[in-house]
């Protein structure tokens, strides 16, 4: 049987019981069988990522080990430049754009081994919550194909569930890394912002906008996190000084711990099942020796609110590049004004139009200071807020997403309904701290739930112990029928 | 009515790092087009700025030379307009917090000082450079642009004055101190004709005596320090002439259309426009401790205003200091370095922007190397002091020294220059040309003393120059006295 | 609070090309969303956000020292039209 982790997959490669290029094939061959359904991917180069397994077999036969994801499949949410490589961050705009240039993160994978199986698909500019909004066409769930992987980095989240990759890269702007893993029960998380360099990323929201890993265990997301992140140079957001051990708190559990349930974070429009599930954890948590409080952050009930202004706000400068001159499409017209005007109209989709809209009208003379003006001091009152709790417990904890996977179509009417999906990961992104989703179980109808951790600033190390114990205590080991009907 | 002009200046100097702004692209004038180019100063996607530590500091020493306050904390903003030449929509600048507030530039207008004052000093892009073809070769007729970005990205350091200036030729003089400063830091090329140094006027009228300001008109495109003048006096001129005709001042931006001499309305759709400024979430806040403005202080040359105090406080009268003070770092440095040897400043301050200056402009080595220390224009004086050699003679000496034939006495005694001081020579050289001349003499007797001044040359003449003009002359008025 | 939006000036500011019927459309769902959004002006606060980096960066610079630039021919690839090196858009203004 072919390995499901890098960890193991790295075990066998080293042992020589496998090969990196028995791993890519067996990835290819579960994405031949499967993106049909899924849509994971946007782009696949199979005879450059057979060239990258050649190479890292013969590294490895010749003692050349470049670290934990050499000779490993993994796959790239395509908001990453890739030099040579089509790179469209899933938008009309971008079509046909192939980049002079690598991501910072691309030259560590590079450097580090892995192999790039391809580019995944996403809402377009990385705005969206299913993966709907690509203009490429939506992913699927690989747990029911009638529903979303959520997103934005859904292709990433559905083709490390179904297997098409051990591991992936997604980035998360609101949860969209830990919202999609949790929807498609895979690990997903989104480190302190800072600590994994921007330089290639298409930017979204550049204050909120981070890269992190999809894996599917614990183990594997320490993995991929500590070859890509780091200080980078060319990135004055990167953070310059020394990062935590982050598998320092691996096997210790939470005896002695403390953690803070956020109150805010349930009620009303959280599912049963979810609530129950989480509950239940928490239960656990406490008899692992856990002390469980109740942590209330009130400024949470506004995140999302502050959340919808600021990074529209980003956005609509970071998207105003796209203007028909230099790269991409470009719409005809007679004057300069009139072909930037019709390329953006053509180009975008309905929901980055929306964003655009939004974020020029918060920052536009008379709104600013009620608009984007103010909720940066929400943003300010949410990092006071995490800062009293985090002066009185070691990690917070809450589901994932209020809800499950939910049906292709449900909520693409309806705006509002969408940012909903958000607001347990939103805090987390205006606060800049790290957090993780862990899958913990299934519904009743067979749909993974996610479990958040969140911590304190380049406080990884603790937020790792306490997302390891989780796992430990779900034992969570189900995959997809659809990976079922591949392996 | 008697209107008084009130006029702001922004001026837009281009730093002359060895990189740009954000990016490692070369800071190049001239090269091929779109050669120095790179993801972020291309506006690729995904790319990022980051700031020069270099240019930073640059702006800080133009904000200590024009006795700014550099702000303990500043930050960068974006300001968002779509144009073609600038490749992120948005150009990476400063609004609230800029790096520098508060200063001053003395300026020199028909002889009298005047202080303008400075609201800010800020960083920040430039952008890339449109060429608009087709026929015509005019903006309105263009059938197509052509876009380089070589120059997006060049570190710009914006440079706004209060409302504070009141003529056409006060205006000039305030850019032209501006350049001179700039120049004297060495962070900028300074050159207007190639743009590293870009005027933007602002300029409003109202009769004299009142206090608010009347509808400001800014004039955009002067690239000279005369365009200047002569725009601000042309839109002083017409503005004047639409309030005295009963119409009204509209607030636009204008052009300066070198060719004909006029100001022209610049078409723009946009009403007002709405920059929607808002802190740039790719850079970090700057702080500027005490200790770096310190620093940056450090380093500060001496500027073109304090060293021209300097010159009339160590005895120059002022037009001989504004000379010696507008000359080049050479030949201040050798004037300095004499007087430091002993030298009469006048005295060295005049060979220095007359023989050794001409020296130099005839051997086209203005800007290089002088082969000429303070300790040999101190000793040429000296010689000339003692009567050694004589102030014609010491030209002579001056034009050997440079040539690289030795100090100024090996010159005088190689070329046998050195003064006749034996009265005995002298006396029989004066007999010999005053029997020569009975004609001057008999002139003289009949009370044309005026003659004297030929018979001294003749005297020179017959001495090679080596003879000392004073006491030719005494001699020579004594003999003819006395006989 | 009833959140008014001048859409038509709103893309425009965008550069956004739209028709009556798209501006009708975003501007309904900007008034439901900035309703939501107007939740912010519930806090009450004077705090300022100078600095939202977690860890508080303050002065990230870079040394002034070249970097290769990008090859010309690989990034005019990219480009809709060029012309002897240059990117080629049409005139800034209508004619006249
Ligand atoms: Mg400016
Ligand atoms: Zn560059």
């Amino acid at each position: 049987m072919t390995p499901t982790t890098i960890a193991d997959a790295g075990r066998r490669l080293r042992s020589g019981e496998v090969t990196s290029v028995e791993l890519l094939d067996s990835a290819l061959a579960v994405a031949a069988r499967t993106e049909a359904q899924l849509h994971a991917f946007l782009t696949i180069d199979r005879d450059q990522a057979r060239e990258t397994a050649d190479r890292a077999d013969a590294d490895l036969a010749a003692g050349k080990d470049r670290g934990p994801l050499h000779g490993i499949p993994i796959a790239l949410k395509d908001n990453m430049t890739t030099r040579g490589l089509e790179t469209t961050a899933a938008s009309q705009i971008l079509s046909g754009y192939v980049p002079p240039y690598n991501a910072t993160v691309v030259d560590r994978l590079a450097e580090g081994g892995a192999v790039l199986v391809g580019k995944t698909n996403l809402d377009e500019f990385a705005m969206g919550s299913s993966t709907e909004n690509s203009a490429y066409g939506t992913s699927y769930n690989p747990w029911d194909i009638t529903r979303v992987p959520g997103g934005s980095s859904g292709g990433s989240a559905a083709a490390v569930a179904a297997g098409s990759a051990l591991g992936a890269l997604g980035s998360d702007t609101g949860g969209s890394i830990r919202q999609p893993a949790s929807l498609c029960g895979v690990v997903g998380m989104k480190p302190t912002y800072g600590t994994v360099s921007r330089y290639g990323l298409i930017a979204f929201a550049s204050s909120l906008d981070q890269i992190g890993p999809l894996t599917r265990t614990i183990e594997d997301s320490a993995l991929v996190l500590s070859t890509v992140w780091g200080h980078d140079p060319l990135d004055a957001t990167s953070y310059p000084g020394e990062l935590p051990d982050i598998m320092s708190g691996f096997g210790r559990g939470v005896d002695g711990m403390k953690i803070g349930v956020v109150k805010e974070l349930s009620g009303e429009g959280y599912e049963p099942q979810v609530e129950s599930a989480v509950s239940a954890m928490v239960e656990n948590l406490a008899a692992s020796g856990a002390e469980i409080v109740e942590v209330s952050l009130p400024s949470f009930d506004i995140a999302l609110s502050a959340y919808y202004l600021i990074a529209p706000a980003e956005a609509s400068a970071n998207l105003a590049r796209f203007d028909g001159i230099r790269y991409g499409h470009r719409a005809a017209g007679d004057t300069t004004e009139s072909l930037m005007s019709r390329t953006r109209a053509e180009g975008f989709g309905p929901e980055v139009v929306r964003r655009i809209l939004l974020g020029t009208y918060a920052l536009s003379a008379g709104y600013y200071d009620a608009f984007y003006g103010q909720a940066q001091r929400v943003r300010a009152a949410i990092q006071e807020d995490f800062a009293r709790a985090y002066g009185q417990v070691d990690a917070l904890v809450s589901p994932t997403s209020p809800t499950v996977a939910f049906a292709a179509g449900a909520r693409t009417d309806d705006p509002l309904a969408m940012y909903l999906s958000d607001i347990c990961t939103i805090p987390s992104n205006l606060s800049g701290h790290p957090a993780i989703s862990v899958p913990i179980g299934l519904d009743d109808q067979g749909l993974p739930i996610g479990f958040q951790v969140m911590a304190s600033a380049l406080a990884e190390d603790v937020m790792f112990q306490v997302a390891e114990e989780v796992e430990r205590l779900a034992g969570f080991d189900k995959t997809p029928s659809l990976a079922e009907v591949a392996s | 009515m008697n209107w008084e002009p009130v006029i702001g200046i922004e001026v837009h100097v281009e730093l002359m790092t060895e990189s740009k702004m954000f990016c490692g692209c070369a800071v190049e004038f001239g090269a091929e087009p779109n050669t120095n180019i790179c993801p972020t100063c291309l506006g690729l996607p995904g790319a990022l700025p980051v700031p020069n530590r270099k240019a930073i500091e640059s702006i800080m020493a133009i904000g200590l030379a024009l006795n700014c306050e550099v702000m303990p904390r500043s930050v960068f903003h974006r300001k968002n307009y779509f144009y073609a030449d600038l490749p992120k929509n948005y150009q990476i600048s400063q609004f609230d917090v800029p790096v520098c507030v508060n200063g001053y530039l003395d300026i020199e207008v028909d002889g009298d000082t005047r202080r303008v004052s400075l609201e800010r000093a800020h960083m920040e892009e430039d952008t890339g450079k449109s060429t608009h073809i087709g026929e015509g070769g005019r903006i309105h007729s263009a059938t197509s642009t052509l876009l380089d970005f070589n120059r997006s990205g060049v570190p710009l350091v914006e440079i706004v004055s209060r409302p504070d200036i009141y003529s056409a030729a006060e205006a000039r003089a305030y850019a032209s101190g501006l350049r001179a400063v700039v120049a004297e830091l060495g962070v900028s090329d300074a050159r207007l004709e190639e743009g590293s140094i870009r005027f933007d006027a602002n300029i409003s009228i109202r009769p004299r005596g009142d206090e608010t300001l009347g509808t400001k008109v800014e004039i955009k495109n002067m690239n000279s320090f005369r365009s200047l003048e002569r725009a601000v006096d042309y839109e002083i001129q017409r503005q004047i002439e639409v309030v005295e005709s009963g119409g009204e001042v509209v607030m636009e931006t204008r052009h300066w259309d070198e060719e004909s001499g006029v100001t022209r309305s610049m078409r723009t759709k946009e009403g007002s426009s709405d920059y929607r400024y808002f802190m740039d979430p790719d850079l970090a806040p700057m702080a500027m401790s005490p200790q770096w403005i310190d620093e940056v202080r450090a380093t500060l040359p001496e500027l073109p205003g304090d060293r021209l105090q300097r010159y009339i406080e160590g005895g120059l009268e002022p037009a001989l200091a504004g000379v010696l003070s507008g000359s080049n770092k050479e030949m201040r440095d050798l004037h300095d370095s004499a007087v430091a040897e002993g030298a009469d400043t006048r005295e060295a301050a005049n060979w220095v922007t007359g023989e050794v200056t001409s020296w130099a402009r005839r051997h086209g080595s203005e800007d290089s190397e002088i082969p000429l220390t303070g300790a040999d224009l101190a000793g040429l004086l000296r010689l000339i002091g003692e009567g050694t050699v004589s102030s014609s003679a010491a030209k002579e000496v001056l034009d050997g020294v440079l040539g690289g034939e030795g100090s100024p006495a090996e010159v005088a005694r190689s070329r046998d220059l050195i003064q006749i001081t034996d009265t005995s020579v002298l006396e029989s050289a004066v007999d010999d040309v005053l029997a020569h001349n009975p004609k001057a003499v008999a002139d003289y007797s009949s009370g044309e003393h005026k003659i004297v001044g030929f018979l001294v040359g003749q005297v020179m003449a017959a001495t090679q120059g080596k003879a000392d003009p004073r006491a030719v002359n005494e001699l020579i008025r004594s003999r003819l006295d006395g006989s | 609070m009833p959140v008014d939006i001048d859409i038509a000036h709103v893309a425009h500011l965008a550069r956004l090309d739209l028709s009556a019927d798209e501006l009708e459309g975003y501007k309904n769902q900007l008034g439901l969303i900035l309703e939501h959004a107007a939740r912010v002006q519930t806090l009450e606060s004077d705090a300022t956000m100078e600095n939202a980096h977690p860890l508080a960066l303050e002065n990230r610079y870079r040394e002034d020292v070249r970097r290769d630039s990008l090859d010309r021919d690989e990034v005019l690839a990219q480009a809709p039209e060029t012309r002897d090196g240059y990117f080629v858009v049409p005139p800034a203004l209508e004619s006249e």
